[in-house]
């Protein structure tokens, strides 16, 4: 059948507003403007190997590594609890976790500002109870906070997908075997949720290595992670070049660390990759 | 016992920490005093307040004008991808497969920069029409992945049957095919729809000349100190999408039942 | 049988999806009311063939002519044939009545008409009353009549069917035989039916059409193909057989199982290597001392009507059936006839 020519106009868009937009990103890495023209430099990719980027690249890893691993602590308890059998309004309580996500990202955002400040919500409380006020406003602390709230969902999901699909028969088997639930969770039900961490991980640690907008509302302005450098030199102090570059090493970053997490998966399974 | 009884404490906290936010940010919608901490009774101001906001509304227009727009013009060239797709097979098929992907794993940053630089390169002032372009590119994946497995559950027999009985191959897709994948293709508007209208990153990037969208207004305010009109907004927002989400979710339920 | 008209033939026809032959020079002619089955185990292209006919899939080479005339480039909406689909194809957004409905909706037929042609073939069918009733509703034999009458209320000159009764259990499939004979004969249209099914074939077949590797293998009556398969292949294929290698040393004269026997056969080069197949229900079970061969029973299995015993004559076991029971360690004779020999050349290979 001529069925796949209907796949042309779809081909042509993405061709322009999805390929080629990066090869111009590249393209921008690695040249650089001398005299009116663009010319081949290795000058802006140079640039992100100095030290002072080197520092945001590394604080930005950090706070997302951060944010990650206590997503993972706090959803994996979620998730097991969602999958046990003592809710009978189960789907209810996986659509009460996933509403938040309806509300507007940078509303959620926003909202812990009310809660936050110096004169903000949690602070009346405290004061009300005669207890010392919190100050995180404008720390990594609100950051990381910021990024749990975010992207807690993100995680919680594909864990409790997961382990959902478990065969129930295997926990009963396990337990039939002499093993207690302890057992049986690490030696049964855990090695199985993996890979739904795994695409957990990814999910959250991808949007909080990339985020300039929780940084610059939880963090001030004077706060930089690599999102907010990229985004200032496109929109501050448009040096494209460097920006570019910065982009390209972001990207790389991410597609390494995303395909290494898939590999340690080892299923091949997912097709993202 | 101790077992359920701490795992349900553990996961009220959990709904606490998920709702407290937002709540509180309705609340304030609602107060009177303009500081966030305090609360100086109940009032309605805000709300009137915002619908005379001409930035505010203007945004509020610009953002469901995109969505709609985008959404609509996404599932139609999605929907048609997908059946593409389908027909498609070895390594074209797998190449097209990855691309559908792109734009998911794409940094949202990575992406709105470099439409940006897209369009500034090919000459499409910043505004309305290039925010919609890219909002179109990043619903796209949305609708293919909500339709494509809808169309792997068609049988393949039911295309053929259809032109056995005559049928064109347009009105073999229009009377048999589409009705069948329809429910896919919901979903995939739905998606693509809320996307639109969730979407800071991309937009940021690619507006410009006074076009802005709910977002974008809100980080603008945000950064310049609060203002109660925004979580008076909002508040209507989500109202809107927990109403639509209600009817989504009836429409499956009636559906189900008529099984 | 009067001579009948032709109505559709397949010359040369090959297929090739880039993965070897499907099918190999394929030439068949289908005649006018004929019921003709395709037989067949899977992967032997009766399918395909089928599909060609229908135009859902185009040959590499060769030509089908419909009535005399070639109708290879015709779309399957431009051909004068329906289809019943393996696994019906029903449209499930629509009920019975608009199924039905659908090929007469496409070619524009007034509203009454259509009620009046989609009431009389649901009535053929066993299905009256059925027209506003949802395709999820339906059991699975109902939804096969469904198929049915959804392609046969075009009134077409052929109908094909893909393995139509695959997906029934066993009883309704033998309803669904017998109905689907009675069906064809009422409306005295031409069927062309795909089954791997050899009792179904038989049971329904006027012309039984026997593939293999994309080659046909035999033509003929149920009664042919059962009686004088053409090859090892046909004869294993069709029925339960005792097959075992022979040689044909002169005319009306073959050795097997370590003896001659006279036979009906000739025209064979002398001491040509070839099969030779007797049916288990033509072995007659005699005294041990009398018999042509000799051998030990060494299972019974009681099958309802006969039982089926195998024996080991020799080093070989044979199949046999009979009504009466002979127990397991038993010596016994078995004595075959000339007429219930049947020889074959063997398949070059």
């Amino acid at each position: 059948m001529r069925k796949k020519l209907l796949n042309g106009p779809y081909l042509a868009w993405m061709l322009i507003f999805a390929i080629l937009p990066l090869f111009i990103v590249v393209w921008y890495a690695l040249t650089a403007e001398i005299g009116g023209e663009r010319s081949f430099s290795a000058g802006s990719l140079a640039r992100v190997f100095e030290p002072i980027y080197l520092r945001v690249l590394w604080r930005s890893l950090k706070l997302a590594a951060v944010s990650t691993l206590l997503c993972f602590f706090f959803g994996y308890p979620v998730a097991l609890i969602l999958t046990s059998r003592q809710f009978k309004r189960r789907t209810i309580l996986v659509v009460l976790i996933v509403l938040p996500m309806w509300m507007n990202f940078l509303a959620r955002t926003y909202a812990w500002l009310t809660l936050l400040e110096k004169n903000g919500v949690i602070n009346s409380v405290l004061s009300f109870l005669h207890l010392p006020a919190l100050s995180i406003l404008y720390t990594d602390a609100a950051v990381v906070l910021g990024m749990v709230y975010n992207f807690l969902p993100f995680m919680i999901l594909p864990i409790y997908s997961v382990l959902y699909k478990i065969d129930h028969s295997l926990i009963e088997a396990a337990e039939d075997l002499g093993a207690t639930p302890l057992v049986t969770f690490r030696r049964v039900i855990f090695p199985q949720s993996l890979a739904g961490a795994l695409s957990g991980v990814i999910m959250v640690f991808m949007p909080a290595m990339t985020t300039f907008v929780i940084p610059r509302l939880l963090g001030g302005g004077q706060y930089t992670l690599i999102g907010n450098l990229i985004e200032q030199q496109f929109l501050t102090t448009y040096d494209w070049g460097f920006g570019s570059a910065l982009s390209l090493f972001l990207m790389a970053l991410l597609l390494v660390t995303g395909a290494l997490l898939m590999r340690s998966r080892g299923d091949g399974e997912g097709g993202l990759w | 016992m101790v077992r359920r009884v701490s795992s349900r404490v553990y996961l009220a906290l959990v709904f606490l920490f998920l709702y407290a936010p937002i709540a509180v940010l309705m609340i304030f919608s609602f107060n009177s005093a303009r500081s966030r901490g305090v609360w100086g009774g109940f009032t309605l101001d805000w709300y009137a307040q915002l619908f005379r906001d001409r930035q505010i509304m203007s945004s509020l227009y610009y953002t469901i004008a995109c969505a709609v727009l985008a959404s609509v013009f996404a599932t139609v060239l999605g929907t048609v991808a997908a059946i593409g797709l389908s027909g498609m097979r070895g390594l074209p098929r797998a190449l097209t497969a990855q691309l559908v992907y792109l734009p998911m794993i794409n940094p949202d940053i990575v992406m709105g920069l470099s439409l940006m630089l897209l369009f500034i390169s090919i000459k499409i002032p910043l505004g309305f029409l290039s925010m919609l372009l890219a909002h179109i590119t990043f619903c796209l994946p949305f609708v293919i992945l909500s339709v494509l497995p809808k169309l792997k559950q068609t049988q393949a027999e039911l295309y053929d049957a259809a032109l056995d009985l005559g049928a064109t191959p347009l009105v073999a897709y229009g009377k048999v095919i589409i009705p069948q994948i329809r429910p896919g293709i919901i979903t995939g508007f739905l998606l693509a729809f809320t996307m639109s209208i969730d979407d800071f990153v991309v937009s940021f990037f690619t507006t410009g000349n006074g076009v802005t969208n709910v977002a974008i207004t809100i980080y603008a305010m945000a950064r310049r100190g609060m203002n109660p009109k925004i979580n008076a907004l909002l508040t209507i927002m989500f109202a809107g999408v927990i109403f639509l989400l209600f009817i989504a979710n009836r429409r499956t339920a009636d559906a189900k039942t008529r099984r | 049988m009067a001579r009948a008209e032709e109505i559709i033939r397949l010359k040369d026809i090959c297929m090739d999806y880039g993965g070897g032959l499907i099918l190999d020079k394929l030439n068949l002619y289908i005649l006018k009311n004929e019921f003709i089955t395709l037989l067949g185990p899977s992967g032997c292209g009766k399918t395909t063939t089928l599909r060609i006919i229908g135009g859902f899939e185009q040959q590499t080479s060769g030509d089908i002519l419909f009535e005399g005339k070639s109708i290879s480039h015709l779309p399957p909406f431009a051909r004068k044939v329906n289809t019943v689909f393996q696994h019906y194809a029903l449209f499930s957004h629509m009920n019975v009545y608009e199924n039905v409905a659908f090929g007469l909706r496409i070619k524009k037929l007034p509203e009454t008409e259509i009620t009046r042609k989609v009431g009389e073939v649901l009535e053929l069918m066993n299905l009256p009353g059925f027209e506003k009733r949802e395709i999820e509703s339906l059991s699975g034999g109902q939804r096969q009549r469904v198929a049915i009458a959804r392609a046969v209320v075009n009134e077409p000159q052929v109908l094909l069917l893909d393995e139509p009764l695959g997906a029934l259990d066993l009883k309704l499939r033998k309803e669904m035989q017998i109905e689907l004979k009675n069906i064809q004969k009422g409306l005295g249209i031409t069927f062309v039916f795909v089954t791997h099914d050899q009792e179904e074939a038989l049971t329904m077949s006027d012309t039984i059409v026997v593939m293999r590797d994309g080659l046909v293998q035999q033509i003929g009556t149920p009664i042919d193909i059962y009686n004088e398969p053409k090859n090892e292949f046909v004869a294993g294929f069709i029925g339960e057989s005792n097959i075992m290698d022979g040689v044909m040393y002169a005319d009306y004269h073959v050795s097997f199982a370590g003896r001659s026997f006279e036979c009906v056969d000739k025209g064979f080069t002398p001491d040509e290597d070839i099969d030779v197949v007797v049916r288990p229900e033509d072995i007659k079970l005699v005294p041990a001392d009398s018999g042509m061969l000799r051998g030990v029973v060494t299972s019974v299995i009681f099958k309802g009507v006969h039982y089926e015993m195998m024996v080991k004559v020799g080093e070989r076991e044979w199949m046999l059936h009979n009504t009466l029971m002979e127990p397991v360690g038993r010596e016994i004779g078995l004595d075959i006839y000339p007429d219930d020999i049947h020889v074959m050349k063997k398949r070059k290979t």
